[in-house]
């Protein structure tokens, strides 16, 4: 009885790793007011990238490196969009996600198939993204720049008449969230599957943004919640003989539509960034 | 050319704006240790000037000397630097953090937060100006008079030397912003700067050791206190004599038409708003409802117009519910004018029609009659004077002033028994503050019942017959308007009985 | 008004058509030009490529004729979407809509004892209902919780996109056929005709024009449509006004779910002829019918001419596939890119450039 508790406690800490990843990043960016939805089109790219040079390298941890890299930069050209152009935040990250998505189908091609010679332990990526996720609570509630990160996001106004760059900050957020999606990605192809395949991110990066939200934007709420989505996809799996295949892979996108519902019965406020998904412009009023 | 002691001066400074010179040729000095008052209308350039003076925007034209040395002030940061601190309108703070964090973000930082050494300079800086608050207290659960305390204590923080108050006393009742004087004083003596800017006469009368004016972005004159009456003030303001008394014909109360008993209502966030309002407006009086911001005015606001549904107790009508689908007509004019009043991107001619499009003559059947419209909105557009005249104009373009008239136009179409203005004449300069306070008591005349809710107090005491406050959602005093004493009215929204 | 080099640039509060028009070429010359870039990292040459593209699709009557075939889905949904989005429902769910949609109508055609002529009508019907239904529960909760509906329809595509293939798969499953599974063949009467030598079912393609024409009229010149188009300006003076923003919010959501629900229909019934693998149904219809909405700026009727370029943007990705090996993900590029574009040159669209070359200083 206990093993099978164990079972699912660790699968649900591997499956529930990439959605933590991806979840972390999406938290500091809309911490900071800005709102990713690029975050699977960034996962996927990251995905191919750290498959791309592992694979061709030999040297998985290169790959793991290429992942962040990629990730954030995909994610400059968001940020460039939603800050300095003052973008629709939501279509503008859409817009990255059917991008990285193709990109990533295209460029991808030559990479199919073949898994990875060699490959990165899962546990590896847990212990880090555990880590992480107790590294950025510290950061944003105990130092000066996580004060600043959420101050950004609830009144950017006041935040620049202190003489701080609100756009430098957002700027920084919204790319630590690109490079963490690049390393979800690099989680399922370099030590989940591990190999390439377009559709590898199969909406992970959807279910990273709901998780920012059910975890009402706090670090080491976003573990519980990752915790909770990575058991439900195990129990999914071993009901296979009960219910149908495909019902079961519905279940995820489900389970996110009830939780955002859930989410919002919970509380008057949401404890969302006052700011969030507002472009700032010095001088204008909101 | 400037003054050697002069700790700011401003030389020639002009700000242009599309469409607008908003400060022309601007020329003034303020010295430490002197609390110099700006005054103007609403449009004079105060606020322009302002955020010239925050590095918000560069002038166009001019210079600014700082301590004698000219200076180019590129951003909030540089302004702090150099020692001037501002306490802006609307207060600059992160409402959902507490006053700890919101001070600890001026400040030089460290890695940690919160550093050691801020909460003790922090105690020391409130309890040597008389302050008291809890720096772990979040903000928003603060009422404006410590909000602006906060700031105040923040600008010190920074080191500033020159202190710039907006409109410090828009959301101060009389006795906070006796406090506020205080404050200010010591300041002084302590040989601080303040520039204090205000619309009000009787303020700037009592704090100010100069006063310049403003008029249209130029300076107009600058005064010492000695010299200054309100009426040499308010016609250096306004250009012409302006005449203090408001000769209103008397009111003839009919029945009433608005009735609130015992109403209880929850506001968004589902805290209490409103605990038990008795109240009623009859026709042909005006009733001005005074209070400080956050009393729950806006929530019965709500309430009267049927956007809001209490918890408790019965709203009336003419004898019915206000959100009842066979309500009489009930004018609003909002608060935020571009944001609850007006579709910016619909022309005037279809935000004329949002409350009769589906009946005669604007909708035959499903189908929009477009002439009829359009004639309408030119009549319209012709009565109250609106500019631009062209029907087809988008809102969004129009003036503050010429926004509001839309907005009465289509309210008041249809003669409706109630009207519930609120601040309307927020934003606007005296010509259209003139216009409207007209309107309104034309309609009351002519029997209509007028709810105005609105924080300035000299506009209440103007406009209005009978006079209540509202304080923490309920009703706490009711005086007829020849009865209304500032002091009372004054101490009734602190929530101090009297 | 700041000056940027030997220019003047002021912000305007209005948008004038020349300059939308000018940025939304600008924007999508951009997106073509950095596509060339793209293809360059895949080792194709951005010239062969645009030059294929340009002769197999403009040029040639059966490529065009491609472009046309898809460009009707991606109107009926664009059409939709436009509704949607003037009422401020952010629809990204057109693409699970449209697969309800396809499976109402091969239920209907399959299994339904209806009269051969009334068999089409019923399965446009069907389709139209299912989207809406599909669209209706975002909007609830949207309208109801306030939940996120970007999110909301989001998910509702997977699942749309799991329902299909447990059908064919399962109840519905026809014959199978080198391991991909379908139903089987509709019934004659239930299928469209075809434009000869096309794959272009006209009735769906009239049906289309139609209710562009009917969108454009309800919004501009009905008692139904001046509440959405004033909703979707400011839902809060909309609110003030007591208009009732709950059912504006409802019947475009509905709408926009009903009309991507008969984008499916006539994919099934004109295209397939069977209710396929989702994949197959459509490759991403839903997702670029967002495109063609915001490209139409509002309009109905614009959507006409962008659900036609949209259209053979998708045709040309066929091209590619056949002439140039490249995987048909590149559709997925080109929409990346042009939204991508679209949406950062949006700002532009208030301001005023003036070429005016500095003075002397006196």
């Amino acid at each position: 009885m206990e093993d099978w508790i164990w079972t699912t406690l660790v699968r649900a800490l591997a499956f529930g790793t990439p959605i933590l990843l991806a979840g972390l990043g999406e938290i500091y960016a809309e911490r900071s007011g800005v709102v990713n939805l690029g975050v699977e089109g960034m996962m996927a790219v990251g995905a191919l990238a750290a498959f791309a040079v592992a694979q061709s390298s030999g040297h998985p941890y290169l790959g793991l490196a290429a992942a962040a890299a990629v990730g954030a930069l995909i994610a400059l050209p968001f940020a460039f969009a939603a800050i300095t152009l003052r973008a629709n935040q939501y279509v503008a990250g859409l817009a990255l996600t059917m991008l990285g998505l193709g990109l990533s189908g295209l460029l991808g091609k030559p990479y199919e198939g073949a898994p990875l010679a060699h490959p990165l332990p899962e546990a590896g990526f847990v212990v880090a993204a555990l880590a992480l996720a107790a590294g950025l609570w510290f950061f944003l509630r105990h130092t000066f720049g996580g004060l600043i990160l959420r101050s950004a996001g609830e009144s950017p106004e006041t935040v620049d008449a202190m003489g701080i760059n609100v756009y430098a900050v957002r700027y920084g957020a919204v790319v630590f969230g690109g490079a963490m999606a690049g390393l979800a990605g690099a989680f399922l192809s370099l030590a989940y599957r591990p190999s390439w395949a377009d559709g590898i991110t199969s909406g992970l990066g959807w279910i990273a943004v709901a998780l920012a939200i059910f975890a009402a934007w706090h670090p080491l709420k976003a573990v519980g919640a990752a915790l909770l989505f990575g058991a439900l996809y195990h129990l999914s799996y071993r009901l296979q003989a009960v219910v149908s295949p495909e019902f079961l892979k519905a279940m995820p996108y489900l389970f996110v539509v009830v939780i955002l519902s859930l989410s919002a019965l919970r509380r008057g406020p949401s404890g969302a960034p006052e700011a969030l998904g507002i472009p700032y412009v010095r001088g204008e009023r909101r | 050319m400037t003054e050697p002691d002069a700790l700011l001066a401003l030389q020639n400074v002009t700000k242009r704006f599309p469409g607008v010179v908003a400060v022309d040729g601007v020329s003034l000095e303020v010295y430490s240790g002197e609390v110099h008052a700006l005054l103007g209308e609403n449009g004079a350039g105060k606020t322009t000037l302002v955020s010239l003076l925050y590095g918000l925007y560069p002038p166009d034209e001019g210079e600014i000397f700082w301590r004698g040395r000219s200076v180019r002030i590129r951003s909030p940061q540089e302004a702090i630097r150099l020692g001037i601190g501002l306490v802006p309108q609307h207060p600059l703070l992160v409402r959902a953090h507490t006053v700890l964090e919101n001070l600890a973000l001026g400040m030089p930082r460290g890695f940690l937060f919160p550093t050691r050494g801020l909460e003790a300079r922090i105690a020391e800086l409130t309890r040597h100006y008389g302050f008291r608050f809890n720096p772990h207290a979040p903000v928003w659960q603060l009422s404006e008079g410590e909000k602006q305390r906060v700031e105040i204590v923040r600008a010190l923080l920074q080191g500033a030397k020159l202190l710039v108050l907006d409109e410090p006393t828009s959301v101060l009742t009389p006795q906070e912003a006796r406090e506020l004087f205080k404050v200010i004083r010591r300041m002084r003596a302590e040989g601080e700067a303040v520039i204090f800017i205000s619309h009000k006469l009787d303020e700037v009368l009592e704090v100010a050791d100069r006063i310049s004016v403003l008029r249209k972005g130029r300076r107009v004159g600058t005064i010492t206190r000695e010299e200054a009456d309100k009426a040499k003030l308010a016609r250096m303001m306004v250009g012409r004599q302006v005449s203090f008394e408001r000769r209103k014909p008397p009111a003839r109360p009919g029945d009433a038409v608005l009735e609130l008993a015992d109403v209880h209502a929850a506001s968004d966030r589902g805290l209490p708003a409103l605990r038990g309002v008795n109240l009623r407006v009859r026709a042909g009086e005006i009733l001005g409802l005074a209070g400080m911001a956050g009393s729950g005015q806006r929530e019965l606001v709500e309430v009267v117009t049927g956007l809001r549904r209490p918890e408790r107790g019965k709203v009336r009508v003419l004898g019915r519910a206000p959100w009842s689908r066979r309500r009489g007509r009930i004018a609003h004019i909002p608060e935020d004018r571009r944001r609850q009043g007006v579709a910016g991107g619909l022309d005037l001619a279809e935000n004329l029609i949002l409350h009769d499009y589906v009946r005669a003559p604007f909708a035959r059947g499903p189908l929009i009659d477009r002439r009829a419209v359009y004639a309408f909105a030119r009549e319209q557009i012709e009565h109250y004077r609106i500019d631009p005249p062209d029907p087809r104009t988008p809102a969004r373009l129009l003036s503050g002033g010429n926004l509001q008239k839309l907005i009465l136009a289509r309210e008041l179409h249809g003669d409706p028994p109630l009207i519930v203005a609120v601040h309307p004449t927020y934003g606007l300069d005296v010509g259209a503050t003139e216009q409207v306070h007209e309107l309104l008591i034309e309609r009351s005349r002519t029997g209509a019942a007028v709810l105005l809710v609105s924080e300035d107090l000299d506009e209440v005491l103007a406009l209005a017959d009978r006079v209540a406050v509202i304080q923490g959602g309920r009703i706490v005093g009711e005086v007829p308007a020849e009865a209304a004493d500032r002091e009372r009215i004054g101490l009734w929204m602190a929530g101090v009985e009297a | 008004m700041r000056r940027i080099g030997p220019f003047l640039v002021e912000k305007d509060l209005v948008a004038p058509p020349g300059r939308v028009l000018a940025v939304s070429t600008a924007a999508l010359l951009l997106a073509f030009l950095v596509a060339g870039l793209v293809f360059w990292a895949y080792g194709v040459s951005p010239w062969a490529a645009y030059r294929t593209i340009f002769v197999e699709t403009l040029l040639s009557p059966s490529g065009f004729a491609e472009g046309v075939r898809r460009a009707i889905p991606l109107l009926l949904a664009g059409v939709g979407l436009v509704l949607a989005f003037r009422g401020q429902f952010w629809n990204i769910g057109a693409e699970g809509q449209l697969l309800l949609g396809a499976v109402a109508a091969a239920g209907v055609a399959l299994f339904a004892p209806l009269p051969g002529p009334l068999k089409l009508p019923a399965m446009f019907l069907a389709g139209f209902v299912a989207g809406g239904l599909w669209a209706a529960v975002p909007a609830l909760l949207k309208l109801r919780l306030g939940v996120n509906d970007v999110l909301t329809t989001l998910m509702l595509n997977y699942v749309a996109v799991y329902l299909v293939e447990w059908l064919i798969h399962g109840p519905w499953r026809g014959r199978t056929a080198f391991g991909f599974a379908y139903t089987d063949r509709f019934p004659d009467t239930a299928m469209l005709p075809l434009l000869p030598g096309t794959y272009v079912h006209w009735p769906t393609l009239l049906l289309a024009l139609g209710l562009a024409w009917l969108a454009w009229f309800v919004l501009a010149r009905t008692v139904w449509g001046y509440p959405v188009r004033v909703t979707g300006d400011n839902p809060e003076a909309a609110r003030y006004a007591r208009m009732p923003v709950f059912w504006v919010v409802f019947g475009v959501a509905l709408a926009s779910g009903g009309l991507a629900g008969l984008a499916g229909v006539g994919e099934v019934a004109g295209v397939h002829g069977r209710l396929l693998g989702a994949y197959q149904i459509s490759l991403g219809y839903g997702y670029t019918a967002i495109i063609v909405a915001w490209l139409a700026r509002g309009n109905p009727l614009g959507a006409v001419l962008t659900a036609l370029f949209m259209g053979l943007v998708f045709a040309s990705g066929d091209v590619m596939k056949i002439a140039l090996q490249m995987p048909f993900r590149v559709t997925d590029v080109f929409n990346g890119l042009i939204l991508f574009f679209l949406i950062s040159t949006e700002r532009l669209l208030y301001y005023r450039v003036r070429w005016a070359p500095a003075l002397k200083e006196r």
